[in-house]
């Protein structure tokens, strides 16, 4: 995961509240293969919408959402944070988050940011006005900066710190990696390894076929 | 990376505790302080197709290597078809998820067996029939079934996607210690009473929920006497309880089971790996978190009426009247099952008719399950407008079906042939009921759809399907003309005839 300190980008405005995440992304776009490539699933009703927000130029490009309360409530599909990540976020701020989104988010490597509703209805109103212009989230001083305004964001300690350090749970398990090499080392060796591979004579399998 | 020794560190940790307790502590990696979970070492990772995608991409995107290939083996069995598999895979999402499995196979050195490879099949029999499942192992799957493997007293259990990436990645998994609970099952079965109805009956008694959080250790007489591959049934079936994993004590059955096998240990390792594994089970003393206790002799060929594998009966029974239920939540629960069954309430569950039989799957598709039907079928036909499906849980069952002639009279009976693969336990591959069938199968979930949109699903013993496809209505062996020469204890998994050469599959 990559390290998260302070991040730039153009704010967007997203004038909802209770996004679920069939919103964030449809149940049919869960049939891939793939960990990347759901930019396009991305808010896919909407999408279809010539005013919806990421249709305009100015915030095309966008990577801090900032939303109305209640963000990605519903089911626990991870791929609502790969579609916001794929599609170039890399911070969502809101005045609350449902749980297993917020958790989600932290595995990932997308920033979750807990703003009061006021501040955010000034964000709002900084982005409508100013299309395009650009927030700064400061991890370190838990602060958001946009135009003339710096309000503060809550996130929690420990996530803040994984975040921080680029740190997903495999790459925390990895601080332990000597640990693991130790156990490794110890390890008796009646137990198997699938390689080299060994089975029993390679057979020609005959294919079943319909019966007429 | 072994230590040279045949028997190391690991097992020397073991100290007074539950079979699950000993075999944990021996793989701590790490131990979690305050409240942090501890670190698990992972000694064998299956992989199948459908949870592996994007594991596998997660690790291509943070440009991590797998780190054990050599403790990981790939198959493919969701998505196969289990006829023309000479042919390309015609759907093309199920042709995607295997093309995508035999890539990252390729590009990150993992073994796979793939669709026409003599060692494919369902992932839960690929690993014991290659000897590559083995008590006092941690298995993992990105598959609820892998509870399976904890027939040899290994600690298997299934896992998200998230956590393949992880095992993949680190070879571990930071888990939190599961609960202990012993199922205790005295006496002996009665003859036509399977391991399928122990863990049938289990499940209606404990529900679909009581195993939650827990390792179920079964143990007592009857489990004792059960074959290794009839263990395997009852650990399949664990998380159909919501259990976390299934365990039996390893004994000679399992070292029986075991040696010779292509991956079993050969020679100082063996005879180390034999000394440990008799050392796991449960101490005497050993305190379990929960009981169950079940009388054998109490049990008969149980079948399932609903659309939870916690709704079955015995197959003497009837089906439920929802409104003698008192609990209003179970109540409700029968009423929208049978409405969805299509079942009327008081039906003795015998005459209940089925268009379809399947026999298979991780839970019953071994060779034994196989020798055991074709005792029951050989001789006779199928019930006229039973489709009747017999599917090899791997293509080595399939052979061994064959060289044991099984195949001929499952041909003569009516029965399809099929090559290996999950096929009907699932619909995820070209084997699907049609809305409003009826099945009686010998696999492991009742669930609405689950063997296709709208069709009805009775879980039964591999006995109970065969007799079912003999009648056409729910049976048993006992309901069929058995001429009185007939030994009912014969259906026990032994061959038909004396074999030439051992069976390792």
């Amino acid at each position: 995961m990559e390290k998260i300190v302070t991040h730039t980008g153009v704010g967007v405005p997203l004038r909802r509240s209770n996004v679920d995440t069939d919103q964030i992304i449809p149940a049919v776009y869960l049939k891939r293969v793939t960990r990347t490539g759901f930019e396009d699933a991305l808010f896919a009703a909407w999408r279809g919408d010539e005013s919806f927000v990421l249709n305009q130029d100015a915030y095309r490009n966008g990577s801090v959402l900032v939303a109305g309360p209640d963000f990605g409530t519903g089911s626990s599909r991870e791929h609502a944070v790969w579609a916001l990540k794929d599609y170039g976020f890399r911070v969502v701020l809101a005045s609350r988050f449902a749980d297993i989104f917020r958790g989600n988010s932290g595995k990932q490597g997308l920033v979750a940011g807990m703003v009061d509703q006021d501040d955010i209805e000034l964000l709002w109103k900084i982005l409508e006005t100013k299309p395009g212009t650009e927030v700064t989230v400061d991890l370190e001083q838990r602060t958001v900066h946009a135009d003339d305004v710096t309000v503060p964001f809550q996130i929690d300690d420990y996530t803040r710190w994984r975040l921080m350090e680029g740190l997903d749970d495999i790459g925390l398990t990895l601080q332990h990696e000597e640990d693991i090499s130790a156990y490794e080392a110890s390890r008796s060796s009646w137990r198997p390894t699938t390689l080299p591979a060994k089975h029993l004579p390679k057979v020609e399998i005959e294919p079943a076929r319909p019966v007429a | 990376m072994n230590d040279s020794r045949p028997g190391a560190a690991d097992e020397e940790l073991a100290m007074a505790g539950t079979l699950a307790e000993k075999v944990w502590d021996a793989h701590l990696v790490r131990q979690g302080t305050d409240g942090a979970p501890d670190l698990l070492y992972i000694d064998l990772h299956l992989v199948h197709e459908v949870t592996s995608p994007q594991a596998f991409e997660g690790l291509r995107l943070a440009g991590r290597p797998v780190r054990r290939p050599d403790l990981t083996i790939a198959t493919e069995d969701h998505n196969t078809p289990t006829l023309d598999i000479d042919l390309p895979i015609a759907d093309p999402t199920s042709r995607t998820q295997i093309d995508t499995l035999r890539n990252n196979a390729a590009e990150f050195g993992v073994r796979i067996h793939s669709l026409g490879d003599a060692d494919q099949g369902i992932v839960h029999q690929v690993g014991p029939q290659l000897g590559l499942t083995m008590p006092g192992l941690t298995v993992v799957c990105g598959d609820s079934h892998t509870s399976t493997h904890g027939a040899f007293g290994a600690l298997a259990f299934g896992i998200g996607t998230s956590e393949v990436e992880h095992v993949l990645a680190t070879q571990t998994l930071p888990l939190a210690p599961f609960k202990t609970m012993a199922i205790t099952v005295n006496g002996d079965l009665p003859p036509g009473t399977t391991s399928k109805d122990i863990i049938l009956a289990i499940i209606a008694k404990i529900g679909t929920g009581g195993g939650q959080g827990y390792v179920l250790e079964y143990r007592g007489e009857a489990i004792r006497q059960l074959s290794m591959e009839a263990r395997m049934t009852i650990c399949n079936m664990s998380i159909e309880a919501g259990a976390r994993a299934g365990m039996i004590a390893p004994d000679e059955t399992t070292f029986e089971y075991l040696e010779g096998r292509p991956h079993a240990p050969e020679g100082e390792d063996w005879d180390a790996a034999v000394e440990y594994w008799s050392t796991l089970r449960s101490d005497d003393d050993a305190e379990f978190d929960a009981e169950v206790v079940l009388e054998a002799a109490d049990l008969e060929p149980f079948v399932t009426w609903g659309t939870n594998p916690g709704q079955g009966l015995p197959l003497s029974a009837s089906v439920p009247v929802p409104a003698e239920i008192a609990e209003e939540g179970e109540r409700v629960a029968a009423e929208r099952s049978l409405e969805y069954m299509g079942l009327e309430p008081g039906t003795p569950l015998r005459d209940i008719a089925v268009d379809t039989v399947f026999i298979g799957s991780c839970t019953n598709g071994r060779i034994e399950d196989l020798r055991s039907v074709a005792k029951v079928l050989q001789g006779r036909t199928k019930a006229d407008d039973v489709r009747v499906l017999v599917v090899p849980a791997s293509a080595r069952v399939r052979l061994q079906a064959e060289a044991e002639g099984l195949d001929v009279v499952f041909k003569d009976f009516g029965a399809e042939w099929r090559n290996a693969g999950c096929s009907m336990c699932l619909g995820m591959n070209p084997d699907q009921l049609q809305p409003g069938e009826r099945a009686a199968s010998t696999s492991n979930r009742n669930f609405e759809g689950r063997q296709g949109k709208g069709g009805r699903t009775h879980l039964v013993s591999p006995l109970v399907a065969a007799a079912t496809a003999v009648r056409g209505t729910l049976s048993s062996v006992a309901d069929l003309d058995l001429g009185e020469d007939v030994d009912l204890t014969t259906f026990d998994g032994s061959p038909l005839a004396p074999l030439n050469a051992p069976s390792f599959v």
